[in-house]
C-alpha cells in the first residue's frame, strides 16, 4: 500500500482538492478582476501622467495635466459646479418622493400592486434613450409642458435653450425615476415592527409623530444605502445628459455632466491622458462624498443592535 | 343614517386614491404619449402636442420607422441588441453563480481578500476602467465588433455575486454536506442541488442585466462606428438625428418597438423583479 505522503499525483484528485475547487469557482472574478479592474487602473493611472493622444504614442509629462484641470480649464470647473448641482437638488428630491410615495402605499389597499407598478414603470425604462427623446421632446418650445403652461396663461419656456431652465428638465427626467428607491423603502417599511405603532397610538401620538419618531428613525439604515446608492448614480449620469444636450452640454455648458465632459475629452478630442486624469479626479470625489455620508451618518442613522447596548 | 365619523373617513379615502391616481396618472403620462404618439401623424405630434389621443390610429410610422436609415431596417438593429444582450446576459448570469457558490460555500486561501476585492469594484467609477479598456480593444483590433460589449460580463458581476450569495446563504448547509457525504463533488452540488435551488436569484439577475444590456447607451456608442452594428438603442438616437428634419411619428413607433421587451419580462416576472430590487437594492 503506498503510503498517503507519496501519493502519485492524480489530476481527478487535484480538481476536487477543497481549496482548488474554490479557485475554479471563483476563476471568473479572479481573471476578470485582473484583465478588466487591476490591468486598466494601473494603465489609467500611468496614462493619466501622460499627453496621450492614442495616434502616438503616450508622453510622460507628469501632473501636467492634473494642474491644467484645477488652473488652465474653467469647463472642467464647471462641470465639477454642474455635478455637484445636480446632485445636491436631484437626490434628496427624488429619495423624498420615494419615501412619501412608498409610505402612503403600505396601507393596506387593494390597489397597491397596480400603484406600485404604475410608480416604477419610469425607473425601468427612464434611462433609456427611446424615453429621454421622448421626454426631450415633452420640453420642446411648442411641446406638451409649454401647451399645458399656456392653458393658465403663462409664457412659453425654452426649456432646453435657456442655460437658467436645462438643467432643471435633466433634474426632473431623474426625480420622474423615483420608483426603484420607494421599491426599496417599501421593503424597509414591511420591515418596521406593527406593536411600534400600536403602543404609539396608544400614547396619543399623532401621524406625523409617528412618521417622524417610529418611521424615519426605523427607516434610517434603508435612508443611507439609498442615499449613497442614488448619489454615485448621480455622479456619473450620462446617457440622459448626452441626448438632451446632443452630445453638447449646452447650452453655455449649463448642462455639462463630468461623466459627459469627461467623455468628450477623451472621444472628441481623444485626449486619453487628461481623461484618465479626470476618472481618477471623479473616483476621489465620488470617495470623499460617499466617506462624508458614512461620517455624518453615526448622527442620524439608528441601528437597533447599537440601541440594546 | 349617515354617520358623519364615516362620511369624513371615505371622503379621506377618496382625496386619498383620487391624488395617488392623479401622479401615477402624471408618471406614465410621457409614455403614453410616446406610445399614442406612435400612431399620430407628424402634424398631430408637433401642432397638437396636448391631445393624447390620435384622430386616427394609423401605423404608418412603423412601416416607415422600420425602414430605417441607409439600407439598414430595425430588423437589423433589434437582432444586434439581441445578440449583444443576450450574450452578455447568459455570461454574467453563469459566471456570477459560480463565483457566488465560491465565496458562499468552499473555504479556500484568500478568500476573504478576494472578497475584499469584489466589493471594493462596486465603488468604482465605470469612468476609470472604460478609457483604457478602449485602448485595449483597440490595440487588439476588436473595436466594432461585439466583443468588448460582451466579453468582459462573463467574468461576473460584483452585483450579482453578492445578490447570489445572499440566496445561497440562506440554504441549510447541511444540503451540501449530505450530497458530499454521499460521494457528490463539489461540481454537483453546484449543478444538481444550488443552480435549481437558486433559480429566482438566476431569473433576476438575468432580468436586470437583460434591462442595463439593452439600453445600455454609453458601451455602443465608444465600441461601434459601423451603424450596421448597432444596437436599437443607439439606431434610435442615430434616427433622431439624421435628417435635418426629425421623422418624430416614426421615431416615437421604434421607441416604442424598442420598450416591448423590457416591457413584456416586466409583465411576466414582475414578482422576482420587485423582490430581487427589494433586496438588492439594483438598477437606477
Amino acid at each position: 500500500m503506498p503510503s498517503p505522503k507519496i501519493q502519485k499525483w492524480s489530476f481527478q484528485k487535484l480538481i476536487h482538492h477543497e481549496s482548488v475547487c474554490g479557485f475554479i469557482f471563483s476563476s471568473p472574478f479572479i481573471i476578470g478582476f485582473l484583465l478588466f479592474t487591476i490591468l486598466p487602473m494601473l494603465y489609467s493611472l500611468y496614462i493619466s501622467f501622460t499627453d496621450f493622444k492614442i495616434t502616438a504614442a503616450p508622453l510622460w509629462i507628469g501632473l501636467t495635466n492634473y494642474i491644467r484641470m484645477f488652473t488652465g480649464d474653467p469647463q472642467f470647473l464647471k462641470s465639477i459646479a454642474v455635478t455637484l448641482y445636480f446632485v445636491l437638488v436631484s437626490v434628496p428630491l427624488k429619495l423624498a418622493f420615494a419615501l412619501i410615495v412608498a409610505y402612503l402605499l403600505t396601507r393596506k389597499n387593494r390597489l397597491d400592486g397596480f400603484y406600485r407598478s404604475v410608480y416604477y414603470l419610469p425607473s425601468l425604462i427612464g434611462g433609456s434613450v427611446a424615453v429621454t427623446l421622448v421626454w426631450k421632446e415633452l420640453f420642446a418650445t411648442k411641446g406638451v409642458v409649454n401647451n399645458f403652461l399656456s392653458l393658465f396663461g403663462l409664457k412659453t419656456v425654452f426649456w432646453l435653450g435657456d442655460p437658467a431652465y436645462a438643467m432643471w428638465v435633466l433634474v426632473l427626467l431623474t426625480v420622474w425615476q423615483f420608483g426603484s428607491s420607494m421599491i426599496i423603502f417599501a421593503a424597509g417599511l414591511k420591515q418596521i415592527p406593527v406593536t411600534y405603532y400600536e403602543s404609539a397610538q396608544i400614547d396619543g401620538a399623532s401621524q406625523l409623530q409617528q412618521f417622524f419618531r417610529i418611521t424615519l428613525p426605523c427607516l434610517s439604515p434603508v435612508i443611507l444605502f439609498n442615499l449613497v446608492m442614488q448619489t454615485i448614480s448621480g455622479f456619473m449620469n450620462f446617457t440622459q445628459a448626452f441626448i438632451i444636450s446632443k452630445g453638447t452640454g449646452g447650452p453655455m455648458d449649463s448642462t455639462l455632466f463630468y461623466a459627459l465632459y469627461l467623455y468628450k475629452r477623451a472621444f472628441n478630442y481623444f485626449e486619453m491622458g487628461y481623461a484618465s486624469a479626470m476618472a481618477w479626479i471623479l473616483l476621489i470625489m465620488i470617495a470623499i462624498v460617499t466617506a462624508l455620508i458614512f461620517k455624518t451618518s453615526d448622527q442620524w442613522v439608528f441601528y437597533e443592535s447599537k440601541e440594546e447596548k | 343614517m349617515l354617520n358623519p365619523y364615516r362620511t369624513r373617513r371615505v371622503l379621506y379615502r377618496t382625496i386619498f386614491h383620487l391624488l395617488i391616481f392623479l401622479l401615477g396618472f402624471l408618471m406614465v403620462y410621457p409614455v403614453l404619449w410616446m406610445v399614442f404618439g406612435s400612431f399620430k401623424t407628424n402634424y398631430e405630434i408637433l401642432n397638437e402636442s396636448l391631445k393624447l389621443l390620435p384622430k386616427v390610429f394609423s401605423v404608418d410610422n412603423y412601416i416607415r420607422g422600420w425602414r430605417g436609415f441607409g439600407n439598414l431596417t430595425f430588423a437589423q438593429f433589434f437582432l444586434n441588441s439581441f445578440i449583444i444582450t443576450t450574450l452578455a446576459t447568459a455570461g454574467v448570469t453563469i459566471s456570477s453563480s459560480l463565483v457566488a457558490y465560491a465565496f458562499a460555500r468552499i473555504r479556500f486561501p484568500g478568500r476573504k481578500f478576494l472578497f475584499a476585492c469584489m466589493m471594493a469594484t462596486m465603488m468604482l467609477p465605470a469612468q476609470v476602467v472604460m478609457i483604457p479598456q478602449y485602448i485595449i480593444f483597440r490595440n487588439l483590433d476588436l473595436t466594432n465588433t461585439f466583443v468588448p460589449l460582451i466579453l468582459p460580463s462573463w467574468f461576473s458581476s460584483a452585483f450579482f455575486v453578492f445578490l447570489m450569495m445572499q440566496f445561497i446563504q440562506g440554504l441549510p448547509k447541511e444540503l451540501d454536506e449530505a450530497a458530499i457525504l454521499d460521494g457528490c463533488s463539489r461540481y454537483s452540488v453546484y449543478t444538481r442541488i444550488i443552480m435549481p435551488l437558486i433559480s429566482p436569484a438566476l431569473i433576476t439577475t438575468f432580468i436586470i442585466n437583460f434591462y442595463w444590456k439593452w439600453d445600455d447607451f454609453m458601451g455602443p456608442l465608444i465600441y461601434l462606428s459601423r451603424p450596421k452594428m448597432f444596437p436599437v438603442s443607439l439606431a434610435i438616437k442615430l434616427f433622431a438625428d439624421s435628417s435635418s428634419e426629425t421623422d418624430f411619428g416614426a421615431m416615437f413607433a421604434m421607441s416604442t418597438l424598442s420598450l416591448l421587451p423590457v416591457f413584456f419580462i416586466f409583465l411576466f416576472f414582475n414578482k422576482y423583479l420587485v423582490e430581487g430590487i427589494s433586496t438588492s437594492g439594483l438598477k437606477g
